[in-house]
């Protein structure tokens, strides 16, 4: 009895002292984001010359600044062209890489071996590789600057992670209930829109919820194609923020930074699990 | 549907299910499921894989028909340009930096969470979490400020603003990388909880220690995983280039101490309009990541062990 006794306390130590570890790590971790939260709501005179991280006084106009939008663009302008860009996106991704998925985990075609071992060889190609001749084409077809070589590629499952993301899922389903379905004379297609897709929900969901997150924060290709103010993003107008590196335009530029920001964190918490699930099972099973 | 349709190949190979359709017919749907990605394979990858190949040989502005002019792209980026290299030796530097304290920070968090009670779910979130966020750039935007002369590094270290400095400017781009720890760390406890808790009792037993567990059981146990995220890190991190591009306002300096090879790639295709030397960069970075990835596959066989008991 004594013995457990005094092997067990020096566990139970160890175990405040993990908590208190990562308790430290998180604050550490977590010191950007508040400094951005404390930065959006700081008077100009405070930004520089005050290390507090706490603002002397809350200094909202900077979110009206920041709502007035960059360049005479409106910031629901901005956001809004964010918004179509990735309900896109999602919209696009979710079709596209379902079908495609579908076909590699269920049905029986010539080549699909060596099909597959492509898909999946496309997810470690450097998009750099494919980058200028896809914007040559756009530029020949006068959709450069448009939102559609942002959208369209979406739309032909271009994005291979999410294909092999679904497969996986799709092969963890009981296939019972397709035999089913076909010994009641279902066809593939009546298989997949009625049986097969309602059942692949939380691979969905996941796919949606990642391709807005990265929709969202994409610059690089934002950056190429669109150049027209009007069309910019809420990422394209901080970019421009970047330049104008004088201090008075630094509260509202992080108050737009923080409306930039929330859409994602508002997705984070609502949808933590199927994004941490997610994660977790693209490392495991391939 | 009627079985006088059905011609007698496509019968044979039907199968043993007496109502299961035509081969011919299966496989058509098969195709029609895969008509999006096999478009977009053709006509976004493997024909823009072959262009810009082409026009890596080429003089190419967009506007005048492509001239052909040989191998000089390649000699030109090879012998005649220092900043093409400066590129090279910075993306490598940052590789080499970002990589290796990325993975390590989320292998030693992963290990800490792993055999926690309570809190688990809510630190892996909470630790997750940057990943998501921070490729945006609102929070390159915050590295920029923090890491600038007067920003939070410079008041605790009295430095000076690491974004000024040749030196260190990278440092703070790759910082900004290993912040974003939490996705490998996700990866690496999942895999963690997937080693059979037996494995660990018949160490004991056999009376291996802490250390000797994660030695002989933990390490070869996790190695296959710890492999994907390595080869899936250095991938990503060759190709950075949001935060180089935020932290340096765009100009990849100072000094072009973080010009990244990305960078670099946009400045000489998208503002100089030098597309065909573009394009040969371009094809320059696919054979290294290819290299690089074909090297860690073939190193692995000797460090990567796969617990494979049938169920592949």
């Amino acid at each position: 009895m004594t013995a457990t006794a005094v092997t067990r306390k020096p566990v139970r130590w160890g175990r405040i002292a993990l908590h208190l570890g990562c308790l430290a790590a998180l604050l550490v971790m977590l010191y950007p984001l508040a400094w951005l939260l404390a930065t959006s709501l700081k008077p100009a005179d405070e930004v520089i010359a005050s290390l507090d991280l706490l603002p002397g006084h809350l200094e909202w106009s900077n979110y009206e600044t920041a709502f007035e939008g960059v360049n005479d663009v409106s910031i629901w302008r901005l956001l809004s062209n964010s918004l179509i860009i990735a309900g896109g996106a999602v919209l696009g991704n979710v079709i596209s890489c379902s079908l495609a998925a579908y076909a590699f985990a269920r049905l029986r075609f010539r080549f699909r071996g060596p099909l597959f071992a492509f898909m999946i060889a496309t997810i470690m190609l450097p998009h750099h590789a494919v980058l200028i001749p896809q914007y040559i084409i756009f530029n020949q077809l006068g959709l450069v600057n448009t939102y559609w070589p942002l959208i369209l590629p979406k739309f032909l499952a271009t994005e291979a992670f999410f294909v092999f993301l679904i497969v996986q899922f799709m092969r963890g389903l009981p296939r019972e209930l397709e035999e089913a379905a076909r010994i009641d004379g279902c066809g593939p297609f009546r298989s997949f829109f009625q049986v097969v897709l309602p059942l692949t929900r939380p691979a969905l969901i996941t796919t949606a919820i990642f391709t807005f997150i990265w929709t969202w924060n994409d610059f690089f290709t934002q950056l190429i194609y669109l150049f027209d103010p009007d069309k910019f993003t809420l990422t394209l107008a901080l970019r421009s923020f970047v330049d104008a590196s004088s201090t008075s335009a630094f509260g509202p530029m992080f108050a737009m930074s923080v409306i930039a920001l929330l859409p994602i964190v508002l997705f984070f918490l609502a949808f933590q699990r199927f994004l941490v699930e997610g994660m977790a099972s693209s490392g495991l099973k391939g | 549907m009627t079985t006088t349709a059905i011609p007698a190949e496509a019968q044979r190979t039907a199968g043993p299910a007496p109502k299961r359709r035509p081969k011919r017919e299966r496989e058509g749907a098969a195709w029609v499921f895969l008509s999006p990605w096999v478009l977009g394979a053709v006509v976004l990858t493997l024909l823009p894989m072959a262009v810009s190949l082409y026009l890596s040989f080429t003089d190419y502005n967009l506007f005048d028909p492509p001239r052909w002019v040989g191998l000089r792209n390649y000699t030109q980026m090879f012998t005649e340009d220092p900043r093409y290299w400066r590129s090279v030796v910075t993306t490598v530097t940052y590789v080499v930096i970002a990589v290796p304290l990325q993975l390590a920070l989320a292998l030693v968090v992963a290990l800490a969470l792993k055999s926690m009670k309570h809190g688990k779910a809510f630190y892996r979130s909470a630790f997750y979490a940057p990943s998501l966020l921070g490729a945006s750039m609102s929070i390159a935007l915050v590295w920029r400020a923090v890491f600038n002369d007067g920003g939070t590094v410079d008041n605790l270290l009295g430095t000076g603003g690491w974004v000024n400095k040749p030196g260190w400017a990278l440092l703070a781009v790759a910082l900004l990388t290993v912040w974003q720890f939490g996705a490998p760390m996700v990866i690496f406890l999942a895999g963690l909880q997937q080693i059979p808790a037996e494995l660990y009792e018949a160490a004991a037993v056999d009376g291996a220690g802490k250390w000797r567990q994660f030695l002989s059981v933990t390490v070869p146990m996790l190695s296959p995983v710890l492999f994907f995220n390595l080869v899936l890190q250095t991938i990503q991190a060759f190709q950075v280039f949001t935060p180089a591009f935020a932290i340096s306002a765009g100009k990849g300096g100072p000094a072009d101490s973080t010009l990244v090879y990305t960078m670099y790639l946009y400045d000489r295709g998208f503002v100089a309009s030098h597309m065909g030397y573009a394009s040969a960069m371009a094809w320059v970075l696919l054979l290294v990541i290819g290299i690089v990835t074909a090297v860690l596959f073939r190193t692995s066989r000797s460090w990567v062990f796969y617990a494979s008991e049938g169920d592949r």
